[in-house]
C-alpha cells in the first residue's frame, strides 16, 4: 500500500498555472489512494468542486480500480476519448506510481494531486522497476510523469549530472537508463522543454521522506510496533 | 583575486589544475602547483576527483593561497548535505578563498569507495543558489550570517554533449542559480564548440575552454569510450599514433587547440593530468605568454 495525501490546492494550482492549463481531466484510484482517502469517488468530486471554484473547467472524471496497471488504465478510460481529447491537463489523485503510470499510457501532461508520504506495506502494481521513493513532495508535475528520484541514480531534481554518456546513466551503463534523459525527451514531444528552463533551484526537503507522525500513530502502527517490542 | 575582475578587465584567462594526495603528504600537490604559478591565473583544486578520496580540496585551497596561488575550490554534493556544504563554504571565505566551482559530483561507485552513501543532498543548480544565498548573508534556513562572503561562483558546462538543448538549459539555469562564468568539459573539435559558443554566446557569461592533454592514442580511445562528453576526432587519434615523440605531439596538438579556439571563447583550463611539467611549453606554444 502506497501511502499518499493531497497537495495543497494551492499548489496544484501553481503547477496548473504556471503552464496555463484551464480545461482538465481528473482521475482517482479505488486502490491505495482510495484508502489513504486522496483518491476514491468522494475524494475526487471534493477536488473537482474545489477547483471549479478556482476557475478550471473539468470536462471529465473517472476513479478507477488500480492506476498503477496501465492495462487497466488503457481499457478504464476508452470510453472518455473525447473528454480526454478536450482536456489540456490531468490530474492524477493518487500515488508516485499511479501518477507515472498514467503519464506513461497518455500523451497529455499529467499533473500529480497528491504527496507519496510512505510505502505502507506492499508497493504498488507495476512490476519491474522501483518508482516510488514516498518523497512526500512529489515531482512528477514538473519531470512529465518520470520520478526523478527513482529514475536518475543521484536522485537530483534539478536536471542532469555531467555522467550520461549516450543516453545511459553513469552508474550502470547497461542497466540504466540516464533518467533525466528520458524526462529531457518526453517534455520535449510535449514541448513543454520551458518548464525546466524557467524553473527556480528545487531542493529536495528530506524532512518529507519520513512518514508523518500522524501515520506512526495509526492503531495499525501502535499493533505492529507493539508486536515487535513484545518478541 | 576574483576571476570576475579578470574577466571585466578582458584579459584571456589561463588556469590549470592540481589533485590533492592520496594521504598528507603535499611535497608533490606543490611543487606542481609551483611549476604551473607563472603560467596561471588560476588553478583549480579538484575535489576527490572520480570519487577516490583524497585530502581535501578545501586544506589544499587554502595551501596554495598561503603560497599566493589563486586557487579556484572545487566543491560537489556528493560527500556533504547542505550544513555541510555552506559550512565548508564559510570556512572557505574565512580563509581566503574567492573562487569555487560548484559541482554535482561523479556517483561513487566510480571512485574505491564504492560502499559509501552517495549525498546529493543538492546538486550544482541547487549548491549555486545556496552559496549565492550566503554571499547576500544569509543562509538556507533565512538566518542572518554575522560576516559574509563574496565568492565568484563557476560552474561547468560539456558542449560535446548530446542532447546539447539540455546542456543549454541546464546552463542557464546555473546562470539564474548564480554561475558567474563557466569552464566546460575536455573539447577537441573546434568546429563543433564554435557551434556551441554561438548558443551560449546569448548567455553572456565568461567560458573557458577545458583542454586535457592527449597523453597517447590509447588514452583518447578510452576517453571516447568511457567519458561523458568527450570526443576525440579520429584523424587527431591517428596524427597522435604516428607521432614518434609523444610529448612534442601532445604539446603541438593541445597548442593548435588553444590557437583555434582562443577567438571563440575567453580563457582556457588545462586538465594535464599527470603531465604537468609540460605545460609551459604548451602554454607557450599556443602564444600565452607568462602572467608573472
Ligand atoms: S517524486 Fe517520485 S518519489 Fe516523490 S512522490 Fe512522486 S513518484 Fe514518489
Ligand atoms: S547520468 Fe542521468 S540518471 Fe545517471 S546520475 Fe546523471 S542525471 Fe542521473
Amino acid at each position: 500500500m502506497l501511502v499518499s495525501e493531497r497537495k495543497p490546492l494551492e499548489e496544484i494550482l501553481g503547477l496548473l498555472e504556471r503552464e496555463g492549463r484551464r480545461r482538465l481531466f481528473i482521475l482517482g484510484c479505488n486502490g491505495c489512494a482510495a484508502a489513504s482517502g486522496t483518491g476514491g469517488e468522494p475524494e475526487v468530486l471534493e477536488l473537482k468542486e474545489e477547483l471549479e471554484r478556482a476557475g478550471k473547467e473539468v470536462v471529465g472524471w473517472k476513479v478507477l480500480d488500480f492506476l498503477c496497471q496501465k492495462g487497466l488504465i488503457r481499457a478504464g478510460l476508452r470510453p472518455y476519448e473525447k473528454e480526454l481529447a478536450a482536456a489540456e491537463a490531468v490530474l492524477a489523485a493518487t500515488c508516485g506510481i499511479g501518477v507515472q503510470a498514467v503519464a506513461a499510457v497518455l500523451e497529455e501532461p499529467v499533473y500529480p494531486a497528491c504527496n507519496t508520504i510512505s510505502l505502507g506495506g506492499v508497493r504498488g502494481e507495476w512490476p519491474g522497476a522501483e518508482r516510488c521513493l514516498e518523497c512526500g513532495q512529489c515531482f512528477l508535475g514538473l519531470t512529465a510523469g518520470i520520478c526523478p528520484l527513482t529514475a536518475c541514480t543521484k536522485q537530483l531534481v534539478n536536471g542532469p549530472c555531467g555522467g550520461a554518456k549516450e543516453g545511459r546513466c553513469e552508474f550502470e551503463p547497461d542497466a540504466r537508463p540516464c533518467g533525466w534523459e528520458l524526462i529531457y525527451e518526453r517534455l520535449k514531444k510535449q514541448g513543454r522543454l520551458d518548464l525546466l528552463r524557467k524553473s527556480p533551484p528545487i531542493f529536495k526537503d528530506h524532512a518529507k521522506m519520513q512518514p508523518p507522525k500522524r501515520l506512526r500513530q495509526t492503531t495499525r502502527w501502535a499493533v505492529e510496533l507493539e508486536e515487535v517490542a513484545r518478541r | 583575486m576574483k576571476l570576475r575582475e579578470l574577466f571585466r578587465e578582458g584579459r584571456f584567462v589561463v588556469t590549470s589544475e592540481v589533485g590533492p594526495p592520496k594521504g598528507t603528504d603535499v611535497t608533490e600537490m606543490l611543487a606542481n602547483a609551483e611549476l604551473l604559478r607563472p603560467w596561471v591565473d588560476g588553478l583549480n583544486i579538484t575535489d576527490q576527483q572520480s570519487s577516490v578520496m583524497r585530502l581535501g580540496s578545501l586544506a589544499a585551497a587554502h595551501l596554495l593561497k598561503e603560497r599566493g596561488i589563486e586557487p579556484i575550490y572545487q566543491l560537489t554534493c556528493r560527500d556533504r548535505n547542505r550544513i555541510a556544504l555552506q559550512s565548508d563554504l564559510l570556512s572557505a571565505w574565512a580563509l581566503g578563498i574567492e573562487n569555487v566551482l560548484c559541482l554535482t559530483g561523479d556517483y561513487v561507485s566510480l571512485g574505491d569507495h564504492p560502499e559509501a552513501k552517495p549525498v546529493f543532498d543538492l546538486d550544482s543548480v541547487s549548491l549555486l543558489a545556496t552559496a549565492k544565498r550566503l554571499n547576500e548573508g544569509y543562509d538556507l534556513a533565512g538566518n542572518e550570517l554575522v560576516g559574509k562572503p563574496d565568492f565568484c561562483l563557476g560552474a561547468v558546462v560539456t558542449p560535446g554533449a548530446n542532447p546539447l538543448e539540455m546542456q543549454l538549459i541546464k546552463m542557464e539555469r546555473k546562470i539564474a542559480a548564480g554561475a558567474e562564468f563557466f569552464q566546460t568539459q575536455a573539447i577537441y573539435e573546434p568546429e563543433k564548440f564554435a557551434r556551441f559558443m554561438a548558443e551560449a554566446k546569448e548567455l553572456k557569461r565568461p567560458v573557458i575552454a577545458g583542454i586535457i592533454l592527449l597523453k597517447s592514442a590509447g588514452m583518447a580511445r578510452f576517453m571516447n569510450k568511457n567519458v561523458a562528453g568527450v570526443h576525440v576526432p579520429e584523424p587527431l587519434i591517428e596524427e597522435m599514433e604516428r607521432a614518434k615523440d609523444r610529448v612534442a605531439k601532445s604539446i603541438e596538438l593541445a597548442a593548435r587547440l588553444i590557437r583555434e579556439i582562443r577567438p571563440l571563447c575567453q580563457g582556457v583550463h588545462i586538465m594535464p593530468i599527470g603531465w604537468e611539467r609540460h605545460v609551459p611549453a604548451v602554454l607557450e606554444e599556443a602564444g600565452l605568454a607568462r602572467r608573472r
